[in-house]
């Protein structure tokens, strides 16, 4: 019989041996670890680069042990020169943004939990999934070679603006093969994240358990889901861009480069280009990063909260669709970046109404969490601690976005610390928060063992007080007019304020310290860790439902079926106070109640 | 926000139903296989389509600046596109044949090798309109409506290629046993191929006006 002999692609064999199981392996949950230790590797060499920009700043002749070793043009004798200062800031912008804040909470919860929360073996294509990780290995590997050539990390900042990203070694030093190497490593990057995303929605559309359906999913598999088609939309525009940046810097093009220019006395031979063509893809990718960054974040703080209180939220349609309208405003956005690119004034009016649209639907998803939050039994915990601190910074960071996005207020504030504080409260350590908050609420299934609460706790009150330490201040420079992307402020119109850049810069050393205590914990509690229950939390959703750590296929030979709503907390009648997905108990609403 | 458990019996109103036939657990699988791979597909043409549409809106953006030129295209471009289509067609035959006889299998494989030949041909015709326009001395860098062109058209050429390694596997397949043949590679590998098509049309037309 024809139908018999069909092997259906998601089901492969148990992975047999070293390099199957550990390496290319096409196991979703592997390939969710790896992501997790690329970002991990990413997010510590990023921070240790914050570091460098942060001690350059305020004490530019200062020796850095070693660094000369690095480059021996960018640090001669261990001290940062200018330029190396922007390239360190080049690499630190670049790894954070893709490698850790489109990996983390994205690549690397998402490929572990996603198929296990809607009841699935695997991904819908499995090799397609170790591709997407190996070839976002590869992005990293020739972003990192930047380091090791002689001529140095590219100086263009994350954003690689054209006209200089394109022109070449008459830009500056890593502008020849380091900006070659960067623009290489995002167009790879930009294909694994096409292949995830595309893994991601398949999977979601149609490897659903029975009864489990689309509302039934948890509030973080539809985060993880809009995320995805936000990421095909988004990373399919980025790969064009990088596509055209390369040709104009190895083809002799000119998509980017205009007529005449002229860069370190020299004449570019091009003609006719466009540098807001760049600014335009670029952001149209640009701006939905941001929300790659952070949806998967609410996704699983508004899961982990749920379970701590013990209650469903308000209403998790509302936040479905909240996110959902976040995600189609964010492609109507991107010109914000651009209010004096030199567009239309008109056109920034158009972009300024959306942009500040995008908060209805924000602000919902925070009073939401807020109202839940209102009078519930939170259980304080590591994990719940660093989900309500994702409130905390997403307000905090998303309330100097109302300023940023009026047209005439951001021709002052643009491109100053107010940006820079901004963007790394709401975007990067909010994100980061659900980060951390999901490590420490998943660590037990990833691994089976529990992560040390007293140590996550300290972990989190250091980081939480000193990301307001270092953020804050920036605001206010901002405000005073302290520019961005400069190497140092000692000799300038700044150098009254230098004791805020040295008040920041030891918060930074300290903050960044604290995260070796997050290291640590995670190591520590992956060999000698309390072994974990199936279910340590008492929580609801399928994940729970299976051995901590799962089996090569996540429900063995059972196929579970979904009888819940994903989030039944606060029943009465039951043996707990929670119903799971997949238990047959019958639960009703009780009126009036 | 409180909830009573009222029984423990199982109640699937709201689950999703069972197949109404008790289909054999391997033919359901074989259905969700279908059902995925349908959907990797359409994503992926959705993807791709974003893609050209982003490369589309740049060439709108250079196309308002001084050095635009004009460009005539290589009257072979009229030969490869009618190759193309007629390709379509010829995957469309294979689909007839796989459908409506019970030993359509080698008929099917038969025009499934034509139209493997069909996008050969396109691409070795594509190749020829290159060194057509380089004949004349126009070359990637020359000017941007140069640079579009074959910028558009090599991409185009990739995915193509891509779509022509599909179909040396989906012949394989149906040339050495239709027993392990999945219907989901025919379907998926049409709609892609199609999409080809499709997307060719659509650049030819842009390049035809624009360039």
């Amino acid at each position: 019989m024809a139908e018999s002999s069909i092997e259906p692609a998601h089901i492969h064999a148990p992975p047999e041996g070293f390099i199957r199981k550990y390496v290319f392996s096409l196991d979703h949950k592997m390939i969710g670890k790896q992501y997790f230790g690329l970002a991990l590797v990413a997010v510590f060499t990023g921070m240790i680069l914050s570091w460098l920009m942060r001690i350059h700043m305020v004490w530019p002749a200062a020796k850095i042990p070693g660094l000369q070793f690095l480059s021996s043009a960018g640090a001669p004798g261990g001290v940062i020169t200018p330029e190396y200062y922007l390239s360190l800031m080049t690499m630190h912008g670049t790894l954070m943004v893709f490698f850790v804040l489109t990996n983390a909470p994205f690549a690397a919860f998402g490929n572990f939990f996603l198929p296990i929360q809607i009841g699935a073996e695997d991904m819908a294509f499995p090799r397609f999934n170790m591709m997407s990780f190996w070839v976002t290995f590869t992005a990293w590997v020739v972003l990192m070679l930047a380091f090791f050539i002689p001529d140095g990390p590219p100086i263009a900042g994350w954003t690689s603006y054209a006209p200089l990203s394109a022109v070449g070694k008459d830009a500056g030093p890593g502008m020849q093969y380091g900006m070659s190497l960067w623009g290489l490593s995002i167009a790879i990057f930009c294909i694994g994240s096409l292949l995830g995303a595309l893994n991601f929605i398949a999977t979601t559309l149609d490897l659903r358990a029975k009864g489990m359906t689309l509302m039934r999913m948890p509030i973080c598999t539809w985060a993880w889901f809009i995320t995805s088609c936000i990421a095909l939309l988004a990373f399919a525009v980025l790969l064009p861009a990088c596509i055209l940046l390369i040709l104009d810097r190895h083809a002799g093009t000119s998509f980017y480069v205009p007529g005449g220019l002229v860069v370190s006395d020299r004449v570019q031979p091009h003609s006719g280009g466009s540098p807001l063509l760049w600014q335009h893809l670029f952001w149209f990718f640009g701006h939905p990063e941001v929300y790659i960054a952070i949806l998967p974040s609410m996704g699983i703080i508004s899961h982990i909260l749920i379970n701590s209180m013990r209650k469903p939220l308000l209403s998790s349609k509302v936040v479905i669709y909240s996110m959902m309208s976040i995600g189609f405003l964010s492609y109507m956005v991107w010109g914000h970046h651009m209010f004096l690119s030199g567009m239309n004034p008109m056109s920034a009016l158009a972009f300024s109404f959306p942009t500040l649209t995008i908060t209805i639907p924000a602000t919902v998803l925070t009073l939401i969490w807020l109202g839940s939050l209102y009078g519930s039994n939170l259980q304080i915990n590591s994990a719940s601690l660093f989900a309500l601190g994702f409130i905390s910074m997403f307000v905090a960071g998303g309330v100097s976005g109302f300023f940023l996005a009026q047209p005439s207020i951001d021709i002052y504030l643009h491109a100053t610390y107010f940006v820079v504080g901004h963007f790394h409260m709401v975007m990067g350590v909010a994100s980061l928060f659900g980060v951390f908050a999901a490590t420490y609420f998943w660590f037990p299934k990833m691994s089976g063992r529990m992560m040390n609460e007293t140590l996550g706790k300290l972990h989190f009150w250091i980081t939480f007080v000193g990301t307001y330490c270092i953020f804050m201040p920036f605001h206010y420079l901002g405000l005073i007019g302290n520019v961005r992307r400069y190497q140092s402020f000692v000799d300038d119109f700044m150098a009254p304020y230098i004791g805020w850049h040295k008040f920041i810069t030891i918060c930074a050393l300290i903050t960044g310290a604290a995260q070796f205590i997050f290291l640590y914990n995670l190591i520590h509690s992956r060999f000698k860790g309390k072994p974990a229950s199936d279910n340590p939390w008492n929580a609801t959703t399928l994940e729970w439902t299976i051995p901590s750590p799962p089996p090569w296929n996540n429900f063995g030979d059972k196929h579970p079926i979904v009888y819940h709503d994903p989030f039944q907390y606060g029943v009465k009648g039951s043996k707990g106070d929670y119903v799971m997905q997949d238990s047959p108990e019958q639960v009703v609403p009780a009126s009036g109640d | 926000m409180s909830s009573t458990i009222v029984s423990t019996m199982s109640s699937q109103a709201t689950a999703l139903s069972q197949p109404k036939s008790a289909a054999a657990p391997g033919a359901l699988l074989a259905q969700r296989t279908e059902r995925y791979s349908s959907s990797g597909i359409w994503v992926g043409v959705f993807a791709i389509t974003m893609s050209f549409a982003a490369f589309t809106s740049a060439l709108f953006v250079r196309e308002g600046t001084a050095d635009w030129a004009h460009l005539v295209l290589p009257s072979i471009l009229y030969v490869n596109t009618l190759v193309l289509l007629a390709s379509s067609g010829t995957l469309e035959m294979a689909r007839h044949r796989l459908l409506s006889e019970a030993e359509g299998t080698r008929k099917a494989s038969a025009w499934v090798l034509l139209t493997l030949l069909l996008g050969l041909a396109f691409c070795v015709g594509q190749y020829r309109a290159w060194l057509d326009l380089r004949a004349e001395g126009i070359y990637l860098a020359t000017n941007p409506n140069s640079s579009f062109f074959y910028l558009l058209t090599f991409l185009h050429a990739l995915h193509v290629c891509a779509g022509i390694l599909a179909l040396v596997y989906l012949a394989g397949r149906l040339v050495a046993s239709h027993t392990t043949f999945r219907r989901s590679l025919f379907l998926n590998t049409a709609v892609y191929w199609h999409f080809m098509g499709v997307l060719w049309v659509y650049l030819f037309l842009l390049c035809r006006m624009k360039l």
